[in-house]
C-alpha cells in the first residue's frame, strides 16, 4: 500500500511540475507587433472590451459572462456553442464614435496548450461610415491573457485581479502575426491590409469576466489608402 | 520507496505532456458540408437564415423598436444610413452551422454598400461584398477573402429574399421568410512569391 501511495504521489508531483513548467515558461512572452515599427499611416480604433458595455454581447448563455441585453438570442446550438459575438461602437482617439464593429470569435481546434497557444479564430466586420467598410480575419492567442489575468484572478482570495496589463492578441494568419484585412468599400475598397488587436485590462472578476478592459485595433494603411486620404506620401 | 516516487514523477510529467499533446483542448462540433458541383466549374454551397427566428440583432439609426429588446443602439449622427444585422446561419439541412453579420450602408461618403461576413466555427470565415442593386434573381456579389478553409478561395456570393406565406412566426417588422445565400467557390487564390518567379525566370534564361 505504501508503495502504491508513493507512486501516486510521484505521479501527482510530476503532473504539477509539468503544469508549473507550462505556466512559468519564460519563452511565452509578448511579442512586439511589427506594426509598432512601421512607417505607414495607421487607423486606430478603440472600443470597450467589457461585455457589459457592448451594444450586444452573446454566447452560449452558460458561460460566466452573461449575454447583453438579457433577451438577446443565445448561441446554444452545438456547432456555435464555443462562439461569442461582440457588437461595439468604435471610437477614435478623442473618444468620438466613428463606426460600428461586429466581432465573431470561436475557440479554435488549433489550440495547443503545450506550445502556450490558446487559439481563438475571429472575424471583424467593421463599418466606418465616413471612410468605408472592412472585414478582418484574425487568429488570436489568448495564452498570455489567461496566464497573467484569468489564472491569478482564480488564485486570488477575492476572486478578482487588478493591475495594468496590455497585450497583443493577434497572432496570425499573416506570417508576422498580423491579422488580414480585406477592404470592402470607400477608401478601403479592394485593399488587402494588415492589422493587430491589443487588449488593455485593469480589472477582472472571476464571476463576471472583464470589469475594466479596452480593446484597440490598429490597421496599417497602404500608400494608396494614404493618398486617398489626401495625406502626403509617408 | 524513493525510487518508486521518482518513477511516479517521471510518469506524471510524461503523462501530462502526452495528454496535452494527444487530447484536443477544443473540439468543435462539425456538420458535414453540402457542396454541389456547378456546371461552369467550381463548387456551390447554399446557406439560409430564417426570419425572424434566426435574427439575433437589428441595429439601425433612428429605429424605434430595438432588436434584441433592451439594446441601446448608438444614436450618433455619423451612423445615419447604417444598418447592422446579426443572424444564425443554417445549412440546407436547416441546421445552425454558424453566425453571419450583414452590414448595409447608404450615405454620401461611401455610397450604397451591402456586405456579409459568414463565420463557420469549424471551418473559417467568408467575406463578401454585394452589389447594392437587387436583381430579379437576387443580389449578386463577390467573395473578397476568407480564413481557414476559405482562405485560398475566391468566387461569388448572392443573397435572395424568399417570403413565406405562413402567419405563424411573423417578426416584429411584420415579415417572415428566409434569406438565401449561395456561395460559389470558383477559383483558387494562388499567390506566387516574387522570389519564386525570379528563380523560374533565371532557370529559363
Amino acid at each position: 500500500m505504501r508503495y502504491l501511495v508513493s507512486l501516486l504521489l510521484g505521479i501527482v508531483c510530476g503532473a504539477l511540475i509539468a503544469a508549473g513548467f507550462l505556466y512559468f515558461n519564460p519563452a511565452a512572452q509578448d511579442a512586439l507587433s511589427p506594426l509598432a515599427v512601421s512607417g505607414q499611416q495607421q487607423v486606430v480604433l478603440n472600443f470597450s472590451a467589457v461585455p457589459g458595455e457592448a451594444i450586444v454581447f452573446t454566447n452560449d448563455g452558460e458561460s460566466r459572462t452573461p449575454p447583453r441585453p438579457d433577451k438577446v438570442s443565445q448561441l446554444w446550438e452545438a456547432p456555435i456553442r464555443k462562439t461569442t459575438v461582440l457588437v461595439t461602437a468604435l471610437k477614435d482617439y478623442r473618444g468620438s464614435t466613428v463606426g460600428i464593429g461586429v466581432k465573431i470569435s470561436s475557440m479554435s481546434e488549433a489550440t495547443r496548450l503545450l506550445n502556450n497557444e490558446a487559439i481563438v479564430e475571429s472575424a471583424w466586420h467593421i463599418v466606418l461610415p465616413r471612410q468605408g467598410t472592412m472585414q478582418i480575419g484574425q487568429t488570436e492567442n489568448h495564452w498570455n491573457y489567461l496566464r497573467e489575468i484569468v489564472v491569478p484572478a482564480h488564485w486570488s482570495a477575492a476572486d478578482n485581479w487588478k493591475g495594468n496589463w496590455r497585450g497583443m492578441l493577434s497572432s496570425g494568419p499573416n506570417a508576422l502575426g498580423t491579422a488580414r484585412v480585406f477592404g470592402g468599400s470607400g477608401r478601403y475598397v479592394g485593399a488587402e491590409l494588415e492589422a493587430v488587436e491589443y487588449l488593455s485590462t485593469s480589472a477582472y472578476s472571476v464571476r463576471t469576466g472583464p470589469v475594466a478592459a479596452d480593446g484597440q485595433l490598429i490597421i496599417e494603411l497602404s500608400q494608396e489608402q494614404t493618398r486617398v486620404a489626401g495625406s502626403p506620401d509617408p | 520507496m524513493i525510487r518508486l516516487f521518482i518513477t511516479g514523477i517521471v510518469i506524471g510529467i510524461t503523462g501530462a505532456i502526452a495528454a496535452l499533446y494527444y487530447v484536443p483542448a477544443v473540439d468543435q462540433k462539425r456538420e458535414a458540408s453540402i457542396i454541389a458541383v456547378t456546371p461552369n466549374g467550381g463548387n456551390a454551397e447554399r446557406f439560409h437564415v430564417n426570419i425572424p427566428g434566426d435574427r439575433i440583432m437589428l441595429g439601425a439609426h433612428g429605429r424605434q423598436t430595438a432588436l434584441p429588446e433592451g439594446m441601446r443602439w448608438p444614436e450618433d449622427d455619423i451612423l445615419a444610413g447604417t444598418q447592422a444585422e446579426l443572424f444564425k446561419l443554417r445549412n440546407q439541412r436547416d441546421v445552425v452551422i454558424g453566425v453571419a453579420s450583414r452590414l448595409a450602408v447608404s450615405n454620401a461618403e461611401i455610397g450604397n454598400v451591402v456586405e456579409w461576413v459568414l463565420h463557420l466555427p469549424a471551418r473559417g470565415s467568408l467575406f463578401a461584398s454585394l452589389e447594392p442593386a437587387m436583381r430579379d434573381d437576387g443580389r449578386p456579389g463577390e467573395l473578397r477573402g476568407g480564413t481557414g478553409e476559405f482562405s485560398e478561395l475566391s468566387g461569388a456570393l448572392s443573397e435572395r429574399w424568399v417570403a413565406t406565406s405562413s402567419d405563424v412566426d411573423v417578426g416584429a417588422d411584420g415579415v417572415n421568410g428566409r434569406i438565401e445565400l449561395v456561395a460559389s467557390y470558383i477559383a483558387a487564390r494562388v499567390e506566387v512569391a516574387p522570389d519564386v518567379v525570379d528563380v523560374d525566370a533565371e532557370a529559363d534564361e
